[in-house]
């Protein structure tokens, strides 16, 4: 209870009730083992600095006085070669003058996305395990979060039967990530049907965050705003942080019907204004000229995946092939340990961070996350001290 | 493609053992697709790549670019004479090139001297050779893809992030 002098008393009731990150406990864990020689495979972002031809854009930009707001939409230009971008890639036309808005990450977007859609006690509907912010995301708008269980033996995809069971009456929106951090997993085309149907049927707007689809590594990724029906009521959000290595430039969009980008524009005018010009210069150039980075990138993430994989079931930490992005999703419960001891005695005794998979969502109890966004002698060792750390338990 | 070849043009800087780690193979196999890359005259052998501006690493650190001009022959074109100044010890590599002049060579030794000397001596005395210009390297920024004043500056990446 807040007393008369703590300040406390003044932070909303839904912020306050809000539960802390748990990457954040895993954090502080990892910050107090600094100068330890701890290899991370905790980080959420590509080991790859933005490519030099983007940053130096981005120089140019400054040097030409860029310093000023844009459009509240982005930049026309930027929009442009969005619309081109995702017509070739994702294989739905969006126009730049209104059904395009460029925004502070994707995260902004979803938040935009949330705020502009859910009304207090609309039901928002999202598989879990899932991005961390999902869930407090949809409490910030006085929403109500409904998740959806993936199975590692689905590979995590997303299945319309475990969306049909966890369905309410009311609910209004499902948010989807695919791939999905943490777990990589994705559906192909005809899950995708499956649940596109579903979503026409229960009349559910779509948030499709796909900012991990270029780092699809078996098929081609396809996106739902691409199937029959879907377009007109799906919000596509996509940004470079991943593929172009450009996390710390925040800079995303989201694509969708007029009307819907429309009433986001209201909430981005009176909050963000625009995004930073120089990130948008900078997007602007990773779309004109980076797609081979793209490309090289997702080479060497696939053969990291391979090598990551591989050496989790070797250990023998059950680790499915996961489809996109650069997260394995390891079960440790052959150890006996819960996913917290687990990646609490790898960090302290082998010195190797990885991040409990119970920081997203209830349904990553028994697993782990390691990221395989870093050089390959750091997985060689990081999965060699991994299997001393699991045999240690076996003893 | 070979697995060990793909890891070689990449560029990344794994022990044999390292390789099999992340192609998959064995150590053995390894050196197997390296002898085989060897015998196909593809994969020539391993070089450090040095910061000769160290002192430490100084030994042969005069480096220079030559231009050379020859009168190609008949029946052997340029190829008698590149093969011909490639096979001297100063010499790192050598290219023919388009343009206003034939062969590029790149060419290092202990001294200035002795650059000197093997260009005016060596080089633009083999009969053929019109014109050679030389150009001595002052300093280097980059070398065979390393950045030499370190390159990014990657430590302060958070150590766990969502």
């Amino acid at each position: 209870m807040s007393t008369l002098n703590d300040p406390k008393r003044w932070v909303a009731g839904h912020v306050a009730s809000l539960p802390k990150s748990g990457i954040r406990d895993f954090f502080e864990l990892v910050a107090k083992m600094k100068g330890q020689d701890v290899i991370s495979l905790g980080v959420g972002e590509p080991d790859f600095v933005t490519p030099w031809h983007i940053r130096e854009s981005a120089i140019f930009a400054l040097e030409r006085g860029k310093t000023y707001y844009t459009s509240n939409l982005g930049m026309i230009e930027l929009r442009r070669a969005i619309a081109t971008y995702v017509e070739e890639h994702f294989s739905v036309s969006y126009r730049p003058d209104d059904q395009i808005i460029v925004t502070v990450g994707v995260s902004e977007a979803l938040d935009l996305a949330l705020r502009a859609f859910c009304n207090p006690g609309d039901k928002v509907m999202f598989h879990q395990p899932c991005y961390v912010s999902y869930s407090p995301s949809v409490t910030l708008v006085h929403g109500e979060a409904i998740a959806v269980p993936t199975y590692a033996k689905d590979n995590f995809a997303l299945t319309a039967e475990a969306l049909r069971a966890a369905w309410q009456p009311g609910a209004k929106i499902l948010m989807l990530n695919l791939p999905c951090n943490p777990t990589g997993g994705t559906c192909d085309r005809t899950q995708l049907e499956q649940i596109a149907a579903f979503c026409r049927e229960k009349d559910l707007l779509v948030m499709s965050d796909e900012i991990y689809s270029e780092l699809t590594f078996e098929g081609t990724h396809t996106s739902i705003a691409s199937l029959p029906g879907m377009a007109e009521r799906t919000i596509f959000l996509h940004g470079f942080s991943k593929a172009f290595a450009m996390t710390g430039w925040r800079i995303g969009y989201a694509c969708g019907p007029a009307a819907l980008i429309d009433a986001m524009m209201k909430v981005h005018q009176y909050t963000m204004l625009c995004a930073s010009i120089i990130a948008q210069e900078a997007a602007l150039e990773a779309l004109k000229h980076g797609w081979d980075s793209v490309l090289k990138m997702r080479e060497q993430y696939h053969r990291r995946r391979d090598l990551i994989v591989r050496r989790f079931n070797e250990i023998g930490l059950t680790c499915h092939s996961p489809r996109g992005s650069f997260y394995a999703f390891p079960s440790v419960t052959s150890t006996g340990l819960t996913e917290k001891e687990f990646a609490t005695g790898l960090l302290t005794t082998q010195k190797v961070a990885v991040v409990p998979g119970s920081a997203f969502g209830e349904n990553g109890i028994g697993h782990v996350r390691a990221c395989f966004a870093t050089a390959y002698d750091q997985i060689i060792e990081a999965c060699d001290r991994a299997e001393r750390f699991v045999q240690s338990i076996k003893k | 493609m070979n697995p060990v070849l793909k890891l070689l043009i990449e560029g990344a800087s794994l022990t044999t053992s390292q390789m099999a780690k992340v192609a998959g193979l064995s150590e053995a196999e390894v050196n197997q697709h390296l002898e085989q890359l060897k015998k196909d005259k593809i994969f020539l052998g391993w070089r450090p790549v040095l910061d000769l501006s160290h002192e430490a690493a100084a030994a042969s650190a005069v480096r220079a670019v030559i231009e050379v001009k020859v009168t190609p022959e008949r029946g052997g074109g340029f190829n008698r004479f590149a093969e011909r100044i490639a096979r001297f010890d100063e010499v790192e590599s050598c290219y023919l090139m388009s343009g206003g002049y034939d062969l590029l060579v790149f060419v290092k030794g202990q001294s200035l001297q002795k650059v000197a000397s093997f260009v005016s001596e060596k080089l633009s005395t083999i009969e053929g050779v019109q014109a050679t210009s030389t150009h001595f390297m002052l300093r280097c920024y980059k070398e065979q893809g390393f950045l030499l004043d370190g390159g990014e500056a990657q430590s302060s990446r958070l150590n766990v992030a969502p």
